[in-house]
């Protein structure tokens, strides 16, 4: 049996109290499984990054459950959260966020390093993760060597280096040409068609359509989906083991 | 889409018989646009006549008969590779008169409409990604290990279909999204309190709302 690499049970999230309290997220439930892509669409302000954030342990659900891989957030302490985020989640931004001092493979291995692993093994990993992903001869770059689609593909390599399985990403191609944004897609697709679960944000339908199924965001709540394609048990049987 | 100009485009590269220019005609386009060989034989009847193609000869063993291009045909032919598609007619388009009905047939849950096609029309994007996926996998396996050197690039052919229906795809999805949006602003727009027929009238433009029973201070709670 194999169970969602995330769950969002009936979340809230509420900024603020009283009067001028704002409901960004309203009793939001959401599955991603190992092997899912979902994008996630909706108007600005419809709860999309707050979503993202609660699902990366980034914010705190008001009220509600956010399980990654099997931990319920809700009842970890802060610490304990840190250290999920670090060790099962990782993050992709629009604007890839790559430390300009370091090269392609050290910018990979860092959050393992963070993470107490020993230089040597991390940067192994890193190169581990490159070459699966098919950017060998980016290793040794720095950022201002590489395109704007290289540097969102090494920062999809260092939001799943190591252990983790589960990948968000608000807006990865936001900053790229159409085509270049499709690499960046078809990278992310292949990674999930290896058996990684993502969650992407996205206001682009033509970049939702690389995900296996799409939810609509509006004020707060999912008010349309999909999917997914088949039934639960055909999604489990197609993940890879 | 001008099946006359379609033919005429393969006749150019040679003789070809009605069954041989439907298969060539669907494998080029990915089967989108499908003839049936009625089709084909009908409309090479009508360029014959209209002195653009010519039989090559009597029918084979097989009772096929190849046409090819005459003069007149070939200039035809060029003339449409140098003219652009003709967009002054607007072609009649089932949703947008559907939403444009939506907005002026009272009872009608327009955003719902929009919601149910989004959705509809985001899965046939989902689907066409997909086949755009195979196609350009398909590619760079050909750049490792050319399966069919020198073959035409009908992939190249394909790809182009596809990707114009994805963009079209895409942008009716964009144009629902802005639907919605403009809903909403509508909804919230401070409506001019009616006050005699006569300056109604003189107002000018009524709206799809103009002829509600109680009028409110916003629109929303039509929806």
């Amino acid at each position: 049996m194999r169970y969602p690499s995330l769950i969002l049970d009936d979340v809230t999230r509420v900024h603020g109290s009283g009067e001028t309290a704002v409901r960004a997220l309203a009793g939001v439930s959401l599955d991603v499984m190992p092997g899912e892509l979902v994008a996630v669409m909706g108007p600005s302000g419809s709860g999309k990054s707050t979503l993202l954030n609660l699902a990366g342990g980034l914010d705190k659900a008001t009220s509600g459950r956010v399980v990654i891989e099997g931990e319920d957030l809700t009842k970890m302490t802060p610490k304990g959260i840190a250290q999920l985020r670090r060790q099962r989640v990782g993050f992709v931004f629009q604007d890839y966020n790559l430390i300009p001092s370091l090269t392609a493979a050290e910018n990979v291995s860092l959050p393992l390093e963070l993470d107490g692993e020993r230089p040597r093994k991390a940067r192994l990993l890193a190169r581990q993760t490159l070459d699966l992903m098919d950017l060998r001869e980016l290793a040794d770059r720095f950022p201002d060597q590489m395109s704007g689609g290289q540097q969102q593909r090494v920062a999809i390599a260092r939001a799943l280096v190591g252990t983790r399985r589960l990948v968000l990403a608000d807006e990865p191609t936001g900053a790229l040409d159409t085509h270049t944004g499709e690499e960046v897609l078809r990278v992310l697709r292949e990674r999930c068609d290896d058996g990684v679960a993502g969650l992407l944000v996205t206001h682009e339908a033509r970049h939702a359509a690389w995900a296996d199924r799409v939810v609509f965001l509006r004020d707060g709540v999912i008010v349309d989906s999909t999917g997914p394609a088949g039934s639960a048990e055909d999604l489990l049987d197609a993940a890879p083991a | 889409m001008s099946v006359k100009q379609g033919l005429m485009a393969l006749l150019a590269e040679g003789p070809m018989y009605g069954a041989q220019l439907r298969a060539e005609f669907e494998e080029r386009t990915g089967g989108t646009w499908p003839l049936n060989v009625g089709q084909v034989y009908t409309t090479l009847s009508r360029l014959e006549r209209d002195g653009f193609v010519e039989a090559t000869g009597e029918a084979d063993a097989e009772g096929r008969i190849s046409y090819r291009l005459t003069e007149a045909g070939a200039a035809e032919n060029a003339t449409w590779w140098t003219t652009p598609v003709d967009r002054d007619s607007t072609p009649r388009d089932e949703l947008t008169i559907k939403l444009a009905l939506a907005v002026t047939v009272p009872g009608v849950d327009v955003r719902a409409v929009a919601q149910t096609q989004r959705t509809a029309t985001l899965k046939h994007l989902h689907d066409l990604t997909r086949l755009k996926q195979q196609v350009v996998a398909r590619q760079r396996e050909d750049e490792t290990e050319p399966s069919h050197p020198g073959a035409p690039d009908h992939d190249l052919a394909w790809l182009l279909v596809l990707e114009n229906l994805i963009f079209s795809a895409e942008a009716e999805v964009r144009w629902l999204d802005h639907v919605e949006t403009r809903l909403h602003r509508e909804a919230l727009r401070p409506r001019p309190q009616p006050t005699t027929d006569g300056e109604r009238a003189a107002g000018g433009a009524r709206t799809a709302y103009d002829d509600e029973p109680e009028p409110t201070t916003t629109r929303g709670a039509r929806r």
